[in-house]
């Protein structure tokens, strides 16, 4: 019973920070719908016993990375309101709705028509279930560590490549002496479009003095 | 009673883990700020994060729970890197939407 | 073991053609002629000993087949490079080495001078090599190598000498009549494959007397090779390439057109004579019909051509009617015997009339002939055998061949033979003629020609016209000096008042006014007399000139009465008129040819007498080449059903028909008593207007089916293969919308396929 108010007041909140998400005209209060969103979700795990996932997604989702988003959209000023009335592209609001429903619907459909919500069948493996009497941390450790451990090792180098990426894709010019070989590809690339047509999507070769 | 009755099957995490993806997909195609964008995107990973551990839950594996471990992780490599997409793109022109990138026109 | 050396016989003469194709020109003349000699002498060494190694098995054994490798593995479909060593083949290899040794040897004298040499035995020991490959393959595909080989070789020997237009124009004539016979021979192959799976000698025979091939399938390949043999030994419809194909050297003529590519439909039809035996019978009566006919209407069209080599070259086409109207009625033997014996004989000719041509200058009108026996003896000598072996004269070979082939069509259908024996009498009387005509009668050569003599006449007509025109300008100069005369005449009379005048106005006292005014007046008087007199002497000249016009024009009405009266003869012509030709001609005096040429003559003419000796008649065991040939034919061929006396009594009728031919041709050609020109009418000389024919139609009705062949090619085909591309591009520029570059819609594009899965899925699985 306390589950069941639980679980509807967590995803009333999930629900209704997706909303605006999407809905919100400043990036920056999309962003604080985000961070709601993303505590409703930790609300969500909790009541399914997964503790450790419940903090993870606290400290990393909540406080890195919208964080970082938030810094991001400081920094470039990209707060300025996107006016969602006006759409260039044609028939792309109409498709996304039905698009949404479609998904929202044949995924229903799915979870109601399937005999029991899940179709598979656990691994059996008792190093891997869940309620074997230690707690969920330990068991994520356990397994993570041995049966994950090349993957776990994978992502760390993944981390790694992502923070020598982000590095490099933002330098700026007027520092890069050295590593001008290192250069992102110029976007000043010759147009493939008929000289004049969809003008207003071309990006614009004009340098800027920036950052 | 009918209430006592009741329990929380799958089948509501997975409702719930569909809504949210599907807002997340409808706002993706709506918007064109680049980072409400990406938001939208960490919107339907986490939809899929909560089905993830509901399935682990059903199925007493603790695969569901690594499962998003990974995406977690993977997730964060995946908004650092975009977002220094973003800013790049930034430097050239304020401003930009996803709608001005369009050098790839056949 | 003898049988072994089989395939050197065709690998020697392409050994010559690749040796003389890399060191032709500096081997030079006449080196590269000796070398394809030898390869071919060579070969026939070789042809000599796998025919010993055959005679030395027994009967039954006589079929060898040497594999040398394989050639066209693919799937169920195998084809080896091999040789069929059995009677049919050795008897066709030892004549065409043979007799083509002795061509090669002759060409060494003929084409002594040109330029060009080598490049001549070049392709005579290619055409050998292609020939040989048509004989001894062992399957369908190998002699179609071989068959389109001195297809292709034909055409270039014929167009040798190919900056003559006509040359040129011959050559491809030739190549491109032979095609279309060998779409036939083609199809025949693929019939063949479809039907039993194999395309070797071996396993035809075999399936054919297996009973595997049924009646319709056999009738079909029947006709269908007889179209393809019909291309290339020059049978009616297709024959029209072989007269023309006499532009080329004369060797070539002896060699192609005489002993051996021409064989070669005959040789491919005895050679699947299983397949014959099976077919329906009139498939085989119209081979045998297509044969008669052609006989006859070759024969009839040689009456009245007057080079000496076309004459030949419709003889040929006749004597190989001859042998499809044995082939047709299974009379297999008689074919090959006279195949051997037109063999010697007709190059034998085709070599003496070469001979001849040489001695001549390369003039090869048999009117400027006559009387040559004396200066050309061993040439007339060895002529005069090939005649008499081919008129049927016993104990010529031809005779024997001939006559074999006359009792059989007796046997079959009276009217068969009766067809034979009329092409026989043509055959007498215009060989006959031919004999006449150039070696007998008076030495014709440095005769004023006919048109050389209207052209005399036409000069004088032109002469004198030329005189009345000349005249008439004459006029025209006198007329001019009248009216000047006159003019003169008239200023002298003004001078002559004007003195008047002023005498009278002179002062009578003055004397010296008055002396000097009747002076003047005595000056102009003067000077009016003469002006005067000029005028009269001009006009004078006048008449003069236009007496001389009239002369003239009756000159002119003289002359064209005595170019109307006058004949072919030398009258009112003397010595002086004549032209320059016609005194070369006087210096000229034709001689008998180098060694070279006179040995292959004197050899052939041996062969001519006594290749008779193969099959005489007269009793069985006299039949060498029947016996020999007997394991190839499987006894597919027709029995003859004549006792002896009937055989003698065509054997004389025979001889008799001949007889009456070279009478006639005596008559005609050397005692004079009949005039030529009726038996020789322009309608013959014209082939029945058949080429003319084709060429009509195919300028005109057939230019516009070509023409709509290209245009369906141009428009419809190409329009497929383009239309296809234009659709390819249109599609993909419709798709090109799709690449907006935008995100968004990519993202979209995304999303639907993803809808569409899970949907996908959703309908598919159960629950």
């Amino acid at each position: 019973m306390a589950e069941f108010i639980t679980f509807f007041f967590g995803a009333a909140v999930i629900l209704a920070g997706a909303i605006g998400v999407v809905v919100a005209r400043n990036a920056v209060h999309s962003a604080l719908f985000l961070i709601q969103t993303l505590l409703g979700v930790a609300v969500i795990f909790v009541v399914q016993e997964a503790h450790f996932l419940a903090a993870v997604q606290i400290v990393v989702y909540a406080g890195a990375i919208v964080i970082l988003f938030l810094f991001v959209i400081m920094l470039l000023g990209v707060d300025k309101a996107e006016d969602l009335g006006v759409e260039p592209i044609a028939g792309q609001k109409p498709l996304a709705v039905v698009l949404g429903a479609s998904l929202l619907a044949t995924a229903i459909t799915f979870v109601l028509v399937a005999t029991d919500g899940a179709t598979g069948v656990g691994s059996g493996d008792p190093e891997r279930q869940l309620d074997s009497g230690i707690t969920d941390i330990e068991r994520i450790g356990r397994v993570l560590f041995t049966e994950y451990a090349v993957a776990f090792q994978l992502t760390a180098a993944l981390l790694t490549i992502g923070v020598i990426g982000a590095v490099v894709l933002t330098r700026s010019r007027s520092t890069a002496d050295q590593l001008d070989d290192l250069e992102p590809a110029s976007m000043d690339l010759p147009s493939l479009a008929p000289e004049g047509a969809n003008d207003e999507h071309h990006v614009d070769t004009v340098e800027e003095d920036a950052s | 009673m009918i209430l006592a009755e009741l329990a929380l099957t799958p089948p509501y995490y997975l409702v719930l883990s569909a809504l949210m993806f599907a807002i997340g997909a409808t706002g993706l195609l709506i918007r064109r700020n680049p980072l409400v964008m990406f938001m939208c995107v960490e919107l339907m990973l986490n939809g899929v994060n909560i089905s993830f551990v509901a399935f682990g839950a059903d199925l007493n594996d603790v695969g569901g729970q690594i499962s998003v471990f990974f995406v977690l992780v993977v997730a964060a490599v995946e908004v650092v890197v975009g977002l220094a997409l973003v800013v790049a793109i930034n430097r050239r022109r304020a401003d930009a939407t996803a709608d001005d990138v369009s050098l790839l026109r056949g | 073991m003898l049988l072994d050396l089989a395939f050197l016989i065709p690998a020697l003469p392409l050994l010559g053609f690749l040796v003389i194709l890399v060191a032709g020109r500096r081997l030079g003349e006449p080196g590269a002629g000796w070398v394809a000699t030898m390869a071919m002498g060579g070969s026939f060494a070789a042809a000599a000993a796998v025919f010993l190694g055959l005679l030395g098995e027994d009967a039954d054994e006589r079929r060898h087949v040497q594999t040398l490798w394989e050639w066209v593995p693919v799937g169920d479909f195998s084809v080896d490079i091999g040789f069929l060593v059995d009677p049919l083949s050795i008897t066709m290899t030892l004549f065409i080495t043979g007799v083509g040794a002795l061509i090669h040897l002759y060409s060494i004298g003929y084409m002594h001078g040109d330029e060009n040499f080598s490049k001549f035995f070049l392709y005579l020991n290619l055409f050998a090599f292609s020939m040989l490959m048509l004989v001894l393959g062992d399957n369908l595909l190998l002699t179609f190598l071989g068959w389109e080989g001195v297809g292709a070789c034909s055409y270039f020997l014929i167009s040798f000498w190919f900056t003559e237009e006509a040359n040129a124009t011959a050559g491809k004539k030739a190549f491109v009549t032979n095609r279309i016979g060998d779409w036939g021979f083609m199809v025949a192959t693929f019939l063949i494959f479809v039907t039993i799976g194999s395309i070797e000698y071996v396993d035809i025979i075999g399936n054919a007397e297996g009973g595997l091939i049924s009646e319709s399938t056999a009738t079909w390949i029947t006709v269908l090779l007889l179209i393809g043999a019909a291309g290339k030994s020059a049978q009616f419809p297709l024959y029209l390439w072989l007269p023309d194909a006499m532009a080329g050297p004369t060797p070539v003529s002896a060699l192609i057109h005489a002993a051996t590519m021409v064989t070669s439909g005959i040789y491919l039809l005895t050679r699947v004579n299983p397949v014959l035996a099976e077919a329906a019978s009139w498939s085989t009566d119209l081979i045998a019909w297509v044969g008669a006919l052609t006989a006859l209407f070759a024969a009839t069209i040689a009456v009245a051509q007057n080079d000496i080599k076309k004459v030949l070259a419709y003889s040929t086409v006749s004597q190989l009617g001859y042998m499809f109207l044995a082939v047709g009625i299974g009379a297999y033997i008689a074919a090959i015997f006279h195949m051997i014996t037109h063999a010697f004989f007709k190059a034998l000719l085709f070599l003496g009339s070469g001979s001849v041509i040489h001695g001549m200058h390369h003039d090869q009108d048999m009117r400027h002939y006559g009387g040559l026996q004396k200066l050309m003896p061993i040439t007339s000598a060895t002529f005069i055998v090939g005649w008499l072996a081919i008129a049927g004269v016993p104990p010529f070979s031809g005779f024997w061949s001939k006559d074999e082939i006359l009792a059989y069509a007796y046997d079959i259908n009276p009217v068969l033979w009766v067809i034979g024996l009329l092409t026989a009498l043509l055959t007498a009387f215009y060989m006959s003629r031919q004999v006449f005509m150039t070696f007998f009668g008076e030495y014709r050569y440095a005769d004023v020609r006919p048109e050389e003599i209207s052209e005399i006449w036409d000069n004088r007509v032109a002469t004198a016209e030329a005189a009345v025109a000349e005249a008439k300008a004459g006029i025209g100069a006198a007329e001019e000096g009248v009216v000047k005369a006159q003019e003169k005449l008239d200023k002298a009379a003004e001078k002559l008042e004007q003195r008047e005048a002023e005498l009278a106005e002179v002062d009578e006292s003055d004397d010296k006014a008055v002396d000097k005014a009747t002076k003047n007046l005595e000056k102009a008087k003067d000077g009016v007399v003469k002006a005067q007199e000029a005028v009269d002497e001009v006009t004078v000249s006048v008449d003069a000139a236009r007496a001389e016009v009239d002369t003239a024009r009756a000159h002119v009405e003289t002359v064209l009465a005595a170019a109307a009266s006058a004949g072919d003869d030398l009258e009112g012509i003397s010595d002086d008129d004549l032209p320059a030709a016609v005194k070369e001609r006087r210096e000229f005096h034709p001689h008998e040819s180098p060694w070279q040429m006179t040995v292959p003559l004197i050899l052939l003419s041996g062969a001519a007498v006594i290749a008779g000796v193969m099959n005489l008649p007269f009793s069985k065991d006299l039949h060498f080449l029947e016996k020999w040939l007997e394991p190839t034919l499987y006894g597919n061929k027709h029995k003859l059903g004549l006792s002896g006396g009937e055989l003698w009594i065509l054997a004389i009728v025979a001889v008799v028909i001949g007889a009456v031919g070279i009478a006639a041709a005596v008559a005609i050609y050397l005692q004079k008593r009949i005039p030529a020109e009726r038996v020789e009418l322009p309608i013959l000389a014209r082939g029945w207007r058949y080429d003319e024919a084709v060429s009509d139609f195919m300028g005109g009705p057939g230019r516009k089916g070509f023409d709509l062949v290209a245009w369906f090619d141009a428009t419809i085909v190409d329009g497929i293969v383009n239309g296809t591309g234009r659709l390819v591009r249109t599609a993909g520029g419709g798709l090109r919308t799709l690449q907006t570059g935008l995100v968004r819609s990519y993202a979209a594009l995304v999303a639907v396929g993803a809808v569409g899965l899970i949907a996908w899925f959703l309908v598919r699985t159960t629950f």
